[in-house]
């Protein structure tokens, strides 16, 4: 810089009229059209949120419901006033349900869009390739993805998962009810991956914890197409079959399992990740009947559904069927899009406590988000009611066990919050923000 | 083709660093990061270019010399705790024992059978990812952490989180890896490599041992790959095993293609170009592969040779 620019009072010539002169120039400018617009476009501009949607890759049919949900709960949001007076606008990027271009769309949102928060990421592998992008750039990254590995506190501050339970929570609720209702001795077929693992890692101990046991743990690779050849490995004494296949193979799952058992098999508990966007009355899946299912928030309207979940679906507009009002073959991932429209509730909340402005508050809003407990049962969180562990920046609610009933799925059992806490892994609030 | 002054030909290179060196100061703060990434995957394309282009040597498994790095480096941090040089070295390491292994077997082999080869073992490695998840994070991969990513050098330290540091870091790896490729293919040594994708048997005629030749190169490209990887896993902060799938075998090939094969500069083109048309497309469109794949199309009709390998055949005979 030039020193001799350099501008310096005390060498001015600075009257007192010359300053009045200024002070007048100021206040007549700051009366000006142009000045009110400028001041105003700080404080009512709307608050953008970048919105990484799978919205190709193998996480689409999620993607195009997270998308609906997402848009049902800005538009219900926006008509009560928006957040502390100002609109939200969704800017929504696609990741290819890939984690390298996650990273890439999180800098995007971050860096160009200049979002205020990023939102809404399902795919694990999304949520852990993009973490390190929003740490970098001090994005606040809400995911609604229900893995354990916000909870595990392995990735950083600024992401949360305050609007679904993540999978440890819910396979630990599980539990119970399984060992009570269904069987003492359980198989578990998992698919050879992480996703998979979750349920290999948790259920065992949750299990034992209640008196029962799994007696096998048959892992199939992901790239298998038939399965006939590992049900011999299912132990003769086996009372409950606990599946968790996911993708295109689940319907040659169900339709081999149903062959290989006929009319006697052992009762059957499921993950309805395995069944998301699918109808459960597709052929082959008829062997179903009768078993049970985990769902996050019921596909199926219920005779006792709150007038909350009512208005909720009706706004994202599901039939009672969960499928896409006025076209039946488009079912919804109802277990899970819920959790964007609880996520946004959270955001607006969290916003709110923390009298967010613009991206200089993101700090505070991370502070105020973990200052966060509990969320009520209302308009708001329709799937029911949630506690919130600011240290783990996750969230723990009730979980539904539906069954599969005359092509429906009825919820037959919701269980406590408390029958999916555990303890905490780490402590998110001693890292620097 | 002619054959520049090695004055020009250098002149060129530095020209293109000096470029991306300014481009730093200049870019938006997305491109910046952006242009950092593909740099990085330009050295992946760098690599992969040193078999397929100078050797003609068609592989369908360089993820996995990418993955070796990334897996390299980010495990030596994650699991055993060392430092970002020591783990940049591992990856490297990792990368080189790697190539030299999947050498020394797929060379038996050639054309077809090398394609195939290599797309076994790669996905024998990207199974094995899966296979020790425990160890690996599996699919869904494992963060390096933050603090773990910083060059330490006592009094002062780089923090490789840091914009400008991860642009710089990734520019120097290019223009290192960018002369080390122009310096390799001028030489005797470069000359012998594309004697034996032009006619191996009339190579080896002329007294060349052109196994040792081939395993050379694949050890050199899979060693540039794998240092790709280890910059990426310490710039980035992910290793995952998508990076080691199949689709990461295809995308340098296509990038390759795209700049123009045996051109030393092609691969950042390509690169470049492929990463625009994702980004810009994708804002308009879900169906924005379909455009890409237009947009190749159009590629192979009006530059076969890639961009810079046609432009080399009709116009600047000398680019390297």
């Amino acid at each position: 810089m030039d020193k001799n620019k350099t501008f310096n009072l005390s060498k001015t010539g600075l009257t007192r009229r010359t300053a009045l002169k200024g002070l007048a120039a100021g206040a007549g400018l700051a009366m000006a059209p142009g000045f009110v617009r400028y001041s105003q476009a700080q404080s009512s501009a709307p608050i953008k949120i970048g919105f990484q949607s799978h919205r190709t890759g193998i996480g689409a049919a999620y993607g195009r419901w997270y998308e609906k949900t997402t848009a049902a709960a800005v538009k219900a949001i926006n008509a009560a006033g928006g957040i502390n007076g100002r609109q939200v606008e969704v800017i929504i990027e696609d990741d290819g349900t890939d984690p390298g271009r996650g990273a890439e769309v999180v800098g995007k949102f971050a860096t160009q869009h200049k979002t205020d928060i990023v939102f809404g990421t399902l795919f694990s592998h999304v949520v852990i390739g993009s973490a390190p992008a929003a740490g970098e750039n001090k994005m606040p990254y809400f995911v609604v993805s229900e893995g354990h590995h916000v909870a595990s506190t392995k990735l950083n501050r600024y992401v949360f998962q305050p609007g679904i339970t993540d999978v440890k929570s819910q396979i630990q609720s599980m539990a119970p009810w399984i060992a009570a209702n269904a069987g003492k001795k359980v198989t578990q077929i998992f698919p050879d991956f992480a996703f998979g693992y979750d349920h290999r890692d948790y259920l065992p101990p949750a299990l034992k914890a209640q008196g029962a046991e799994v007696i096998a743990q048959i892992a199939i690779p992901p790239t298998e197409s038939s399965f006939t050849k590992y049900f011999p490995q299912i132990p003769a004494e086996t009372e409950v079959i606990y599946h968790v296949m996911v993708g295109p193979a689940v319907l040659t799952f169900v339709k081999e399992l149903g062959e290989f058992y006929g009319s006697n098999r052992p009762q059957l508990f499921g993950f309805m990740d395995s069944l998301e966007a699918v109808d459960i009355n597709s052929p082959g899946l008829e062997f179903l009947d009768g078993s049970h299912f985990w769902e996050g928030s019921p596909r199926y309207a219920q005779a006792d559904d709150s007038a909350a979940q009512k208005a909720y679906r009706a706004a994202v507009g599901i039939d009672d069927n969960g499928a896409a009002v006025g076209d039946p073959k488009d079912v919804s991932t109802a277990s899970h899009m819920f959790g964007c429209w609880e996520t946004l509730y959270v955001v607006k909340k969290a916003m709110e406590d923390a009298g967010y402005k613009g991206p200089e508050d993101r700090a505070k809003l991370v502070e105020a988000t973990e200052a966060l407990t509990a969320f009520a049962e209302g308009p708001e969180h329709p799937q029911g009611p949630k506690t919130f562990n600011g240290k783990i920046h996750q969230c723990f609610g009730i979980q539904n066990i539906s069954k599969v009933e005359g092509g429906k799925l009825k919820v037959v059992h919701k269980t406590k919050i408390e029958d999916g806490l555990y303890e905490a892994e780490g402590d998110y609030t001693k890292q620097a923000l | 083709m002619s054959e520049a002054s090695p004055a020009k030909a250098y002149a060129l290179h530095l020209g293109i660093i000096a470029l991306l060196f300014v481009l730093s100061f200049v870019l938006p703060e997305y491109y910046h990061g952006l242009l950092a990434r593909i740099m990085v995957l330009a050295v992946f394309a760098m690599g992969y270019n040193m078999l397929f282009g100078y050797v003609g040597l068609l592989s369908l498994g360089h993820a996995m010399f990418f993955g070796a790095g990334l897996y390299g480096a980010g495990l030596a941090i994650i699991q055993l705790g060392w430092g970002v040089p020591a783990a940049f070295i591992a990856g490297i390491a990792c990368g080189a024992v790697l190539s030299l292994i999947i050498g020394l077997l797929a060379l038996r082999t050639t054309g077809v059978a090398f394609m195939i080869v290599t797309m076994m073992f790669a996905q024998v490695f990207y199974l094995l990812i899966l296979y020790f998840a425990n160890w690996t994070g599996g699919d869904q991969g494992q963060v390096v952490p933050q603090p773990a990513r910083v060059l330490d050098f006592g009094a002062t330290a780089l923090d490789l989180t840091n914009p400008t540091v991860r642009y710089m870091t990734a520019l120097a790896l290019f223009s290192f890896v960018l002369l080390v490729t122009l310096a390799i293919v001028r030489s005797r040594y470069g000359r012998v490599l594309v004697g034996i994708r032009e006619n191996e048997e009339r190579t080896k005629m002329l007294g060349y041992d052109t196994f040792s030749n081939k395993l050379m190169a694949v050890v050199v490209s899979g060693t540039i790959c794998a240092a790709s990887g280890a910059a990426y896993a310490l710039l980035f902060g992910y290793v995952g095993s998508s990076f080691a799938s199949v689709q990461y075998s295809i995308l340098p090939l296509l990038w390759v293609l795209l700049g123009g094969a045996a051109t030393t500069i092609g691969p950042l083109i390509g690169t470049v170009f492929m990463y625009y048309v994702i980004d810009v497309t994708s804002g308009y469109t879900s169906a924005y592969l379909l455009i890409v794949g237009i947009a190749l199309i159009l590629l192979v009709l009006f530059f076969p040779k890639g961009i810079l390998g046609t432009i080399r055949q009709r116009w600047l005979g000398w680019l390297p």
